[in-house]
């Protein structure tokens, strides 16, 4: 049976601690579901270490540990508390080697998820610290791209934004990407919002909308791939970029940048501009399939 | 104890006069930003600094803004942080530290980002990966920040060795400490069931208080200081009260006679760096 993300992340947790590379952080991880069963069944003398819950000192900890060279995983299990959380990861293992040419380099596990999780734990929010100078930012859904972000982290001596959700914990596929001659539109999808994009095309074909996708997975540094620009310059109504945090961030930035690169009209679809609410009615759930196509057509159709 | 005293004085005097130059090189335009002085403060880091050598413990240390005279009693490189104030690539923070933000390989000195206490979690992490004997410097209104408190705490938890310093000069810019909190750095510290002491920093007081000490669990020490200068030097709280003044007048003609080639050394090296284009 194929790995999944899950198992993916557990094992190469595994083998950080037991190998001796670097300790595992966080607030309740030796809980029940040890983090939607992403980490194996160790504790502090094995180098799971649980932080107390005083949040802003817990990533600060971090943070000294990274500086350390203890190359630390961090474990936070909602993105939104990354408001707390990342203060020191931003303002400091982020700049401690531009100023001092110190390294400081933490992995950081950003956990996004969403469903009656309310106004501040849900969704990715990855734009937060997209902004800053100093950190890497990537959002691995596949078992492979998860490797790699932990590969690259201990080839690095950089801070990396992992910006995780928990939905994609069970897929074993990795993403290609759909690159025709010509198309009608190219998609350039972030997180979540990228396993949509099979029921995306299904749902495109029956409208007859001709698509490309273009997976994102590093969101920092942006490079654009001369293909990318090609299948973008060749498709009729240009592109869009989708993503499960709001648009005013990496979306926004992401699509300036392919606009800017080649005179094209790049949309951006994500969260709604309002607060989440618990219940279902009042949820803000990131686009999907469904919302996407309606998104397109109304690009189609000029409105 | 009257060697200890002049070594401490020795210290001292060497960073007074630093910051007098400081001061002086700001009046003269040659410094051109803002820059937190430590005159006053420097009994604290002449006497732990003097007490760790002669104990012979090279402790990791976490500084913050006010850190000159840290940086220069731990023993780093003054031309390193003349060149550092005036903004130069051979500044001890390569130009980008700034007064604030100032570190020292050679020395185990960590630099300090900006964001007011973030010093002391970041050395609790450090100190719980290497385990190293580790000092972090705090202000009275840093050690208020609610990450200081969580961190004290899980220091305590884990017992690192690690002393905690609260340069304790009652003032946040100029509000007073009473105004900002009914409660003291060491009853808190002590609720978290840390060994804290508060007292003054005089250098007999200090050596007291750390002469023992050997680093195998964490201790807080809130010692009460006089600023001399506000905030990038815009003011005076105290110019003749500080440790210094009183060192001075108490140790007599040795003391005026290190004070006297102190003030000709840092003039010299200021002059010497500031004729360098």
């Amino acid at each position: 049976m194929a790995a999944t993300v899950r198992d993916t992340i557990k094992e190469i947790t595994r083998k950080h601690l037991s190998e001796g590379k670097g300790k595992c952080y966080g607030q309740c991880l030796t809980a029940v579901g040890w983090v939607g069963g992403t980490l194996p069944e160790m504790y502090e003398d094995e180098g799971m270490v649980e932080l107390s819950m005083a949040d802003v000192a817990g990533g600060a900890i971090v943070t000294g540990v990274a500086l350390a060279n203890g190359r630390p995983i961090y474990v936070v299990r909602y993105q939104g508390f990354q408001w707390y959380n990342a203060a020191s990861i931003v303002n400091y293992a982020a700049k401690s080697k531009e100023i001092w040419n110190r390294p400081c380099p933490v992995f950081v596990r950003s956990i996004a998820m969403e469903g009656g999780v309310g106004p501040v734990a849900g969704s990715s929010h990855h734009s937060l610290v997209h902004r800053m100078p100093g950190i890497k930012v990537i959002s691995p859904m596949t078992p492979d791209e998860y490797q790699l972000a932990y590969d690259c982290y201990m080839n690095d001596d950089e801070p990396y934004y992992v910006s995780e959700h928990r939905k994609s914990y069970d897929n074993t596929e990795e993403l290609f990407n759909i690159i025709h001659s010509t198309a009608d539109f190219t998609i350039f999808p972030i997180s979540i919002t990228r396993l949509e994009m099979k029921k995306l095309i299904q749902l495109a074909e029956n409208e007859n909308i001709k698509l490309n996708v273009i997976h994102q997975l590093w969101l920092k540094p942006f490079k654009i791939d001369t293909n990318w620009l090609i299948a973008l310059e060749s498709s009729k109504y240009g592109g869009l970029v989708t993503d499960d945090d709001y648009v005013e961030g990496v979306a926004s930035s992401i699509a300036n940048e392919l606009s800017v690169a080649t005179g094209k009209v790049v949309h951006t679809l994500g969260l709604e501009p309002r607060t989440a609410g618990f219940h279902p009615s009042v949820d803000n759930l990131p686009p999907t399939a469904e919302k996407i196509i309606e998104k397109l057509k109304q690009i189609k159709n000029g409105f | 104890m009257k060697d200890y005293r002049i070594k401490v004085f020795k210290k001292a005097s060497f960073c007074r006069h630093f910051e007098n130059q400081v001061y002086k090189a700001a009046q003269e335009k040659h410094i051109k930003f803002p820059f937190y002085l430590s005159a006053g403060q420097e009994y604290i880091p002449a006497s732990i600094y003097t007490i760790l050598e002669e104990k012979g413990i090279d402790a990791n240390v976490f500084i913050q803004h006010r850190g000159h005279s840290h940086y220069l009693c731990k023993g780093a490189n003054p031309i390193q942080l003349i060149d550092e104030l005036l903004g130069r690539k051979t500044g001890c923070a390569n130009g980008m530290g700034g007064s604030a933000s100032i570190h020292s390989f050679e020395k185990n000195i960590f630099g300090h980002d900006g964001l007011m206490g973030s010093q002391v979690p970041i050395a609790v992490g450090h100190v719980y990966e290497t385990r190293k004997p580790t000092i972090v410097i705090m202000g009275d209104a840093s050690a208020e920040e609610d990450y200081v408190l969580g961190a004290l705490g899980w220091a305590s938890t884990k017992n690192l060795p690690i002393l905690f310093i609260v340069e304790d000069n009652n003032l946040s810019i100029l509000t007073e400490k009473k105004v900002r909190r009914n409660w003291e750095m060491v009853d808190v510290t002590k609720g978290f069931n840390m060994e804290a002491h508060n007292i003054n920093d005089n250098p007999i007081s200090i050596w007291s208080s750390l002469i023992n000490y050997d680093f195998s669990y964490p201790m807080l020490l809130n010692i009460n200081t006089t600023r001399k200068y506000w905030h990038a030097g815009a003011g005076k709280d105290d110019e003749y009260n500080t440790q210094y003044e009183m060192e001075l007048k108490a140790l007599g003609e040795i003391a005026e006679q290190i004070d006297i080639e102190n003030k000709q050394l840092v003039e010299k090296l200021w002059q010497q760096q500031l004729e360098i284009q």
